[in-house]
């Protein structure tokens, strides 16, 4: 059974259509990225499952229950769903303990110490207890945060881009511990993100947001190498893209020369489209007689970036090939894979 | 949050609560505390009759009309005529048709309809510089000739005691002499019109003008005074129209309030404000003349010696009160 | 946002606030009668004086306290030079001060019969006033510097925050490109400080316009000594309830312009506040200048009156320290501590509306509550008497329908019609302390504890109130010390016989025997320099 269920949920702020039609399933203890850029209506998503913001359309359930439908509105504070915020949002007045206890109901007191331990444990924040939230670092308070929601023990976790305010250095490192007590806790999540990076490292799957819609939902390969749509595809990682005209099933022809693909293509024989070619599906041969001309080489350590031109179309190539430089001649080449043309 | 509401709605019964009337009687008094308590007190010892007296400078009639019938008031005491107009004009007395009062006081000391009573007298007197010009033989109607340019002080031409000269001045003389007349003094004020009577002989003192307009009883009281018995010292008081009308005459008064309570006490106590004792305690106190004729003046008022008063009867004043503070408007008196 | 808040939390917004409108509504309603001709009697002779007068007194007031205030505030924000830490928040205290007991305590010292012209009056053989020229104090002039010298504070106040808010980088360049101190002060500084100026400027001009202590006793005739005299002088309460309309006409659009400089001064402020280092440092005979020039404000505007004060209170202290005074004192500060507690209460919950709701126009109340200040004593006296008035007969008409006998005035003839009118004209006090301290409440919180299973009660309780503490203190404190200094509406509503330490104090003034009254001016002016230091000390915080 799904944990979550969203199912053509339409919402709207002052004439505004924010959320428009939108579909979701959430398995239990899956964690899924809404991915898109800001003002797509991820975060209105968000809150809209924690009954921040009303729908104008469509329903919201969690294990069967409805929270949000045309005639149901289950409030904030009954719908168990914890929530982690951008900026935390920690009680100031409150010690750590105090934060993480907030919304722990129905406990004796040594219950409640129990909770309390094993949060600090899971966080590992053992000791700092009678902290208030400004003698933390962000990390800590990130961490009390992730405590907080969890001693509440929702039913689902929902996350607004609670990595933004972390420093690169240690982002990825607090991503891959916070996941891993979700996922040691079976924890279902919902995590919003504008960063593809964070989406790929946090998230089991992504739902990629276009104008209040999901456009594409599923595995993070799935979405990367199989993207339906331009978008996706930019939005994942940049690609080349270069005219081709179906030949058959299995073979196009393009600038480069004639390109296999190793899955059918879905198009009919003499169809023109455009082939989406990542730069690393791309191999370089240098070839006095070569088509291409290298234009500008940059090192990346392992790998050189290059910029080639064939014909009136500019290239971007990655190549173990450390030592072409620019001005040199070059063939190209894509091995056969399962050809994504748009 | 209970907590805090209930405790508001308690705070706020006690603040009604300080509002309940009891049995006792209600004054309602422009006259100043230090003059009225005493007579007062002795009205409770002689009766037992507890009477509660709150003062107030300004909007006595304005509150009485507002409290309609739910007023408290049961006598009001004025310390000018025209507040017993005004009273009237409005409605918010009931006539006292009592003997031991109309045989205390005289015909021209209270209304045709006995809905007011005169207390005291005092003269609007014209004060004259010792040092400069002595003492004169004026009238009101000379105040507005040119050689008294920049020689005359005089409080606000609104203030009640003003506004009855000018409202006997238009009895005599008609409106609109009295305004050329109003108009006159206006030129003549060596400053514009402010403080109090006790100001206009300080000012006369300090050699900022040479007359001052004033009524007889801040004479008497300045002379009482440790600090202001030199201001006195430096004025002669005079008499004004002695050869002709007399000098005008303003009075305090009472009157009982139209919703009184509590009537039958309220006339005891007005009888007992026209008996000598109290006629008495005016006269000494507050060096004012007596309206009861077998009562005397204090000393001190005496040795300034006899004068002709107006022999315009009070009330007439009244027909003219309205069209003097309008006078005084149109000529920008204060202004 | 709670999208489950009930209907019922809005609904006590609006009652809220339908009560706090009711004196402006029920003003209009009354200058909408026909009156007995006596507005327009005033109309055709006294009334264009006293109009002009009025604006003449809120221009002179303004510009005198721009003058005074300008400078001051370059010197203290833009300046260094000995004593400038402490002219920082010493400069404040005129604030305290009643404008009448200055007005008072320089009419004695000035007029005729005072000492500097008796000395002037000895040293030159003069004896009577036409013999010299000396200016008259009680006038329309001297109640527009008497008046400058109390409100000059608050145009200082926000003239020290924009210039030290004044980018330091634009300080920077503008040396770098030549410009002396003088002259970047011309180009820059005071252009970008025209709106907080503006701002000053239209709370002065409302202050002075509301004033009617001081111009009452200086026997200047304005607007607001129109309405007393027009109400209790002539008896017309409609003809002052029109009078009160046409000064609200000049009040509230003092307020527009008010909150229209209000929006564009946020444009020129920028976060970065000034360092040490950026001041111009002043020495020789130009610190010695900037010295003077604080110190003499300081002392004219709140030393010498307040040193007169003392002498007074000191000398006739046998006689004020009495069974009166203490009554007094506890009327002031029972009606304060009332009002404050009130007001807490009420702007507690309109704030709470205001950002917990998910109705857009459920900010609508808490902004309503907030026109209360606009509204002078004097004119907000009449607006509360004529409701009350009415409330007192219609509960009497039900006793007496029932046969029983009614409770008499229990509104206005109570202590009840101070505190209502003191709730309206300061609860737009409590409302806008408690709106700075909800700012910096992050709106996440709301969502976090709602989250968690917390009523919207039980966020108010254990989110807001304890993070809204200070906010509630400075806002209690702020609304107690204006109760304690307001005095039309205490003088026009007290019940009768009530008096309280500002009515007190003013009747002394009015009867020019201030002496008597010291003590009890003192007590006002010591409470009104507690939010002082408390304002000082969270402005140096921020900076």
């Amino acid at each position: 059974m799904s944990t979550l269920t969203i199912e053509n949920v339409f919402s709207d702020y002052q004439g505004q259509v924010i959320l428009n039609g939108l579909d979701l399933t959430l398995q239990q203890g899956e964690i899924v990225a809404l991915l898109g850029p800001s003002g797509c209506g991820k975060t209105t998503l968000l809150r809209a499952i924690a009954g921040l913001q009303p729908i104008s359309q469509g329903s919201i359930k969690i294990n069967g229950d409805v929270l949000s439908s045309d005639n149901v509105f289950i409030p904030s504070e009954q719908r168990g769903v914890g929530m982690i915020f951008q900026d935390y949002a920690l009680f100031p007045h409150l010690t750590v303990a105090d934060n993480i206890l907030f919304g722990v109901k129905g406990l004796n007191k040594a219950e409640r110490q129990s909770r309390l331990d094993e949060m600090l444990e899971l966080v590992k924040l053992t000791g700092l207890s009678q902290r208030y939230p400004h003698e933390l670092s962000g990390g800590q308070q990130q961490r009390v945060s992730i405590a907080r929601a969890l001693a509440y023990q929702p039913q689902l976790l929902l996350l607004d881009e609670p990595f933004s305010n972390i420093d690169a250095q240690v982002r990825n490192e607090m991503m891959l511990e916070i996941r891993s007590i979700l996922k040691q806790r079976n924890v279902s999540a919902v995590f919003v993100t504008h960063s593809k990076d964070e989406a790929f490292v946090f998230a089991d799957k992504l739902a990629l947001f276009k104008e209040g819609c999901i456009i594409q939902h599923g595995l993070a390969e799935e979405l990367y190498a199989q993207p339906t749509d331009r978008y996706v595809a930019e939005f994942l990682g940049a690609g080349n893209y270069l005219p081709v005209t179906v030949n058959s099933c299995m073979e196009v022809s393009s600038p480069i020369g004639v390109l296999q693909s190793s899955a059918s293509i879905n198009y009919p024989v003499d169809y023109q489209g455009q082939l989406l070619l990542r730069p690393q599906q791309v191999e370089l041969v240098a070839d006095e007689q070569g088509l291409a001309v290298i234009v500008e080489r940059r090192f990346l350590g392992t790998v050189c970036h290059y910029w080639v031109k064939v014909e009136e179309h500019c290239l971007e190539v990655r190549s173990q090939l450390l030592q072409l430089s620019p001005g040199q001649k070059v063939n190209l080449f894509a091995p056969a894979h399962p050809l994504v043309i748009f | 949050m209970k907590m805090v509401k209930s405790a508001a709605v308690l705070g706020l019964a006690c603040l009604a609560n300080s509002a309940m009337a009891d049995d006792a009687l209600t004054v309602y008094s422009y006259r100043q505390a230090f003059l009225v308590e005493p007579i007062l007190e002795q009205f409770t010892q002689d009766t037992g009759i507890k009477v509660n007296v709150v003062f107030a400078k300004d909007g006595i009639a304005e509150r009485i009309a507002r409290e309609g019938r739910l007023s408290p008031a049961d006598v009001v005491l004025t310390s000018d005529f025209s507040r017993l107009i005004e009273l009237v004009e409005k409605d918010l007395v009931s006539p006292v048709n009592n003997e031991v009062i109309n045989s205390n006081i005289p015909e021209v000391y209270r209304s045709p309809k006995n809905e007011w009573y005169a207390l005291t007298m005092r003269v609007r007197n014209v004060y004259s510089s010792k040092d400069r010009t002595g003492k004169v033989d004026i009238n009101y109607e000379d105040l507005a000739k040119p050689e008294y340019k920049g020689k005359i002080c005089t409080r606000s031409g609104k203030h009640p005691y003003n506004v009855a000269l000018v409202a006997s001045m238009i009895a005599h003389h008609g409106e609109a002499d009295t305004k050329t007349w109003l108009e006159g003094v206006k030129a003549n004020l060596a400053r514009k019109p402010q403080g109090n009577d006790r100001d206009q002989v300080l000012a006369v003192k300090e050699g900022m003008c040479d007359f001052a307009i004033g009524n007889s009883y801040y004479y008497g009281n300045m002379m009482m005074d440790e600090n202001q018995k030199s201001w006195a010292e430096a004025v002669y008081i005079n008499f004004p129209n002695q050869d002709n009308r007399g000098a005008h005459i303003n009075v305090s008064g009472m009157a009982l309030a139209k919703f009184s309570p509590n009537k039958d006490n309220a006339i005891k106590l007005m009888e007992f404000l026209t008996s000598n004792v109290a006629q008495q305690a005016y006269a000494d106190v507050n060096m004012e003349y007596p309206v009861k004729a077998d009562v005397k003046p204090s000393k001190l008022v005496a040795s300034w010696g006899e004068f002709k008063a107006d022999s315009l009867p009070i009330y007439k004043l009244a027909e003219n009160h309205q069209a003097a503070v309008k006078l005084l408007d149109e000529v920008k008196f204060d202004l | 946002m709670i999208l489950g808040l009930t209907r019922s939390w809005s609904l006590a917004g609006y009652s809220i606030a339908a009560v706090i409108i009711l004196p402006l509504i029920a003003l209009i309603v009354q200058a909408a009668f026909p009156d007995e001709a006596v507005f327009s009697h005033l109309f055709d002779t006294v009334l264009p004086t006293y109009i002009a007068n009025s604006l003449l007194l809120m221009l002179l007031v303004a510009m005198g306290s721009l003058l005074i205030a300008v400078p001051a505030a370059w010197f203290v924000a833009r300046c260094e030079f000995p004593g400038r830490r402490y002219f920082q928040w010493l400069l404040l205290l005129p604030l305290a001060m009643p404008a009448y007991i200055v007005a008072y305590v320089y009419t004695d010292m000035l007029d005729y019969a005072g000492p500097v012209q008796r000395a002037l009056r000895a040293a030159f053989q003069w004896s009577s006033p036409h013999d010299y020229y000396f200016p008259a104090i009680r006038s329309l002039g001297g109640a527009a510097i008497m008046l400058s010298l109390v409100l000059f504070p608050y145009i200082y106040l926000l003239a020290r925050t924009a210039f030290m808010e004044q980018s330091s980088s634009l300080l920077h360049a503008s040396r770098i490109m030549g410009c002396s101190p003088w002259r970047s002060f011309w180009r820059l500084a005071l252009p970008m400080s025209r709106p907080a100026l503006a701002v000053g400027v239209a709370l002065v001009a409302m202050e002075t316009a509301a004033d009617y202590a001081t111009v009452s006793y200086f026997a200047v005739p304005t607007l607001t000594t129109a309405v007393y005299d027009t109400w209790l002088g002539y008896g017309s309460l409609t003809a002052a309830a029109k009078l009160s309309a046409i000064m609200l006409l000049v009040i509230f659009t003092l307020v527009g312009f008010e909150r229209f400089a209000r929006r564009k001064q946020e444009l020129f402020q920028k976060q970065s506040a000034l360092n040490d280092s950026d001041r111009y440092c002043l020495i020789g005979f130009k610190a010695l200048g900037a010295w003077f020039y604080c110190s003499t404000l300081l002392f004219l505007a709140f030393l010498l009156p307040f040193i007169v004060l003392t002498g007074y209170a000191i000398e006739y202290f046998e006689q004020s320290w009495d069974e009166r005074f203490w009554q007094y004192s506890w009327n002031s500060l029972y009606i304060a501590v009332v009002v404050s507690g009130i007001c807490l209460l009420l702007a507690l919950i309109l704030m709470f509306v205001r950002r917990v709701s998910p109705r857009t126009t459920d900010s609508l109340p808490s902004r309503l509550s907030s026109t209360g200040y606009a509204l002078p004593g004097t004119v907000l006296a009449i607006g509360v008497l004529v409701p009350l008035t009415y409330l007192d007969f219609a509960i009497n008409d039900v006793y007496d329908w029932f046969g029983a006998r009614g409770p008499g005035l229990v509104f206005t003839g109570s202590a009840i019609a101070i505190v209502f009118a003191f709730t309206v004209r300061f609860l737009a006090i409590a409302i806008g302390s408690l709106e700075n301290s909800y700012k910096r409440i992050s709106p996440s919180l709301d969502m976090a504890s709602i989250t968690m299973g917390q009523t919207p009660k039980q966020l108010l309780m254990r989110v807001h109130l304890p993070l809204l503490r200070k906010g509630l203190l400075a806002g209690a404190l702020l609304v107690f010390i204006e109760s304690m200094k307001e005095l039309p509406a205490a003088l026009l509503l007290r019940p009768i016989g009530f008096e309280n330490l500002a009515t007190y104090v003013f009747q002394f003034v009015s009867d020019e025997k201030l002496e008597h009254g010291a003590l009890a001016a003192i007590v006002i002016v010591f409470v009104g320099l507690i939010p002082l230091i408390y304002l000082n000390r969270s402005l140096e915080h921020t900076s």
